[in-house]
């Protein structure tokens, strides 16, 4: 029984379009997980399925040992962090932070919110309305309006996409902290795999409706189960069948170290781009390559015939 | 260029205004042609003398309020509804009964009522005139309220039900606070073409129930008096400030 | 909507079938023959004055208010001139009417002045004319002409400046900016005003009865005094139902045609 949230074969459809298919999963208590896959792909329907918005045609959703796929949204113990916020225009901070309190009824609200606000520096911001706040100030108010009510679980749909490049990388290490802080379990929804294994303890790889793999980040970029988790998180190249990630990739200009079979390749492109160059390389039989060469090894030129080799160790065999 | 431009667009605001603002000026001419002499409130006070006057106006405040109240709480309604489950079919016929000319919309509602009162025992009175108002207010509100609800983030609903709303408590405490200025813009509205109505009117009106636009119509109809200037102008001072508060309420 | 539309609309439709009644209403048998009086040469007169001033009017409202809706789009305090084209448009259609009666008749404030500075010699015939019908017609939709071509060039200008600017960058004048490049970019804009102000032309009554008097009468005086004076209903709902199948009609295929309505 230390499971926060267990989804038992769940499935969601609309018309003829499967959008959801069987999909199991536990996500223990504590813990940071995320569900990353494109867009389409069914987990924006599996957080809603959680948090009550979607029915699900069939499978059961259990939080905590409670069965509530059949309770309507309020009566959940889950909330959530929409993706452009949704905070009540017509309502302060404070009335954002205490919508929650107030639907419960019981009071006072003074030290949970005061805790609250303090956590997520929104201290003297409490009489501001939401037009009035920054990106970044919305998003913890977003927080703060769910994280006020201790919900068993936390959703989080994209909750960064909203927000600028320069500030995302700062409030994922502060999403981090805070999930550590508090210790509640989020569910994170995301489409962009960076984000998903910087934060995670563990997450699952969704692609039509199904989901492919679930396991730690490390787990999932170093032995991915299927062809679609091994291109979705990061770059893979394809040679022969097998799977080398670029920078298990090696070039040399002679022969390659004893007992490994060289593959024959034109260097195509040279892209500089600080640390690294990224060399992209043509084989004789049309595969397309990508290497990393790192600052103040070799220099290749386009045009330039090499020899590539990898560890067999570092390779990956799947079935397409 | 610019400058024609800006002479047109003058004339055609004296074009649009001006009419208007002659009927005010001879409404306070003390002579009873059209020509100036001398200012005087004496047709203000006629207006309020003539007990035919007074009476529909009455009659046209408490049709108008009635049905105002009515239509406003069905279309808002309705707009609700129809924002909820989205249905090209429902805004088609929305827009043919806002362009629908009056005489139609009458005459429908005419041969409903009659068609009606073969099974009830009812004439025509107060109660068809009201219910003619409500039928045409209705499509007046729910426009206007539905494009407020058009600009409504549906997340904000959910946010609502999220945070423990139920779905009646998300409704009233969200998404009523954010349609409000609307509805009451819609009101307004319906109040001012309920007000102004005289086409339909007449046509479902019975014996007890002479609104002031039939009364204006017969005073027109026999030709031009100084206490009809007076009764236009109080009317288009009331319904303009009706008017500036439902279009300021629109573009919150 | 359903039940204030359509209930309404079947009524009319099965009235113009059934035969007159004696004081009014409908009785059987059902007969073609309200529709086919609507084929003599009396009634197919009306429906083209009918069509023609509603053109004509409709023509003017939409010259005449598309440069006034390019100056409120381009000037600085839009609200305030809209507020100008709104006001009159929404107090009393009746009073407007009015104070055209009290401008054009012959003791009117036109031809008081005009006589006044011996310009005439007697009254002009103002009141009681076709024109006089065309300028209350115009008086009246002009604002609902204008407030969708405001829409419409208001976004133009302001998605699409970049197209003017280019179109002025490869050679064309500033009249040809206006012909080629914001007339066909405001089209949507231009078909819905053109709907709006049609439609409910087509079906006029009161501008025709106080200012055309006995001389313009229109589909929507026929139709009226059906109901009323010559207590003929079928004959009256069999005229509606043209209006409304013309109306729905033109809204259907402005709407398939692209007209932004609201």
């Amino acid at each position: 029984m230390n499971a926060a949230l267990e989804l038992r074969s769940v499935s969601k459809s609309y018309g003829n379009q499967r959008a959801v298919e069987r999909v199991s999963l536990t996500i223990p208590r504590g813990t940071f997980f995320s569900l990353l896959g494109p867009s389409g792909c069914g987990k924006t329907t599996t957080l809603r399925a959680i948090g009550g918005f979607e029915s699900v045609d069939s499978g059961e959703i259990w939080l905590n040992g409670e069965r509530i796929d059949l309770l309507p949204p309020h009566r959940r113990k889950v909330n959530t962090v929409f993706q452009n916020y949704a905070l009540f225009p017509h309502l302060t901070v404070l009335g954002n932070i205490e919508f929650g309190l107030r639907q419960r009824g019981a009071g006072p609200f003074d030290e949970p919110v005061r805790r609250v606000l303090e956590q997520l520096q929104l201290a003297g911001k409490e009489s501001r309305r939401p037009s009035e706040l920054s990106g970044g100030e919305r998003q913890r108010v977003a927080l703060a309006r769910a994280l006020v009510l201790s919900p068993e679980l936390l959703l989080l749909d994209e909750p960064l996409a909203a927000l600028d490049p320069q500030l995302r990388k700062q409030v994922r290490a502060e999403l981090k902290d805070l999930q550590r802080r508090t210790g509640i379990s989020f569910l994170f929804v995301t489409h962009d795999q960076e984000e998903a294994l910087a934060l995670s303890d563990a997450l699952a790889v969704m692609n039509h409706g199904a989901i492919e793999q679930i396991g730690a980040p490390t787990d999932l970029y170093l032995r991915p189960a299927t062809r679609f988790v091994a291109s979705f998180l990061g770059t893979m190249n394809w040679c022969n069948g097998v799977g080398v990630r670029p920078e298990a990739l090696k070039i040399c200009r002679g022969a390659p170290p004893d007992g490994h079979t060289p593959v024959h390749a034109v260097i195509s492109r040279a892209i500089f781009l600080g640390p690294v160059t990224q060399i992209e390389l043509r084989t004789a039989s049309g595969d397309v390559l990508l290497a990393q060469v790192a600052q103040g090894g070799d220099v290749y030129k386009p045009g330039e015939a090499v020899q590539s080799w990898w560890n067999p160790a570092d390779e990956l065999r799947l079935t397409p | 260029m610019r400058l024609v431009l800006a002479l047109y667009a003058l004339l055609v605001f004296a074009f649009l205004n001006v009419p208007l603002l002659i009927l005010a000026v001879f409404s306070v001419n003390a002579g009873r042609f059209t020509s100036w002499s001398g200012f005087s409130l004496r047709w203000y006070q006629a207006m309020l003398a003539d007990g035919n006057l007074m009476e529909s106006a009455m009659n046209s405040l408490v049709i108008a309020g009635v049905s105002t109240v009515a239509a406003t709480l069905l279309g808002t309604m309705a707009a609700y509804a129809v924002w909820k489950r989205k249905s090209n079919w429902f805004s088609g016929s929305l827009y043919l009964s806002l362009v629908m000319p009056e005489i139609i919309t009458g005459i429908s509602l005419l041969a409903l009522f009659q068609w009606a009162f073969r099974f009830l025992r009812l004439q025509l009175g107060m109660h068809t005139v009201v219910l003619a108002h409500v039928s045409f207010s209705l499509a007046f509100v729910v426009v206007v309220v539905l494009a407020r609800l058009r600009s409504f983030d549906p997340s904000l609903e959910e946010a609502a039900r999220d945070l423990g709303a139920t779905e009646y408590s998300a409704f009233a405490r969200v998404t009523l606070p954010y349609m409000m200025p609307a509805i009451i813009a819609a009101a307004l509205l319906a109040f001012t073409v309920s007000i102004d109505d005289y086409v339909i009117t007449s046509l479902v009106a019975g014996i007890d129930s002479q609104t002031l636009p039939m009364v204006i119509y017969a005073m027109a109809r026999r030709g031009v008096s100084p206490v009809l200037n007076a009764v236009s102008t109080t009317l288009v001072v009331a319904l303009g400030v009706l008017i500036l508060i439902s279009h300021r309420l629109r573009s919150l | 909507m359903v039940l204030t539309l359509a209930a309404p609309l079947l009524i009319v439709c099965a009235y113009s079938m059934l035969s007159r009644g004696a004081y009014g209403g409908v009785e059987l048998p059902v007969t073609p023959e309200n529709y086919a009086r609507l084929f003599t040469p009396l009634y197919a007169g009306i429906f083209l004055r009918s069509f023609a001033v509603a053109g004509i009017a409709t023509a003017l409202c939409v010259a005449l208010g598309f440069p006034l809706a390019l100056f409120i789009a381009r000037s600085r305090r839009p609200n305030l001139c809209l507020a100008l084209v709104i006001l009159p448009f929404w107090t009393s259609f009746l009073i407007r009417i009015y104070a055209w009666i009290f401008l054009l008749r012959d003791t009117g404030l036109i031809n008081t002045v005009l006589l006044r500075l011996h310009v005439i010699g007697e009254p002009l015939p103002l009141l009681y004319t076709n024109g006089a019908v065309v300028l209350g017609l115009v008086y009246g939709f002009l604002p609902f002409a204008v407030l969708p071509l405001y829409a419409v060039i208001e976004r133009v200008e302001r998605q699409d400046k970049v197209l003017l600017e280019a179109a002025a960058d490869l050679g064309a004048s500033s009249t040809a900016v206006f012909w080629r490049m914001l007339v066909p970019l405001c089209m949507p804009g231009i078909r819905a005003a053109s709907l709006l102000v049609f439609v409910p032309c087509l079906g006029t009554y009161l501008v025709s009865d106080l200012l055309g008097g006995s001389k313009t009468v229109l589909i929507g005086n026929v139709i009226q005094n059906q109901f009323t004076a010559s207590r003929d209903w079928p004959f009256g709902a069999a005229l509606s139902i043209v209006l409304i199948v013309a109306a729905a009609a033109m809204l259907y295929a402005g709407r398939r045609g692209g007209a932004e309505l609201a």
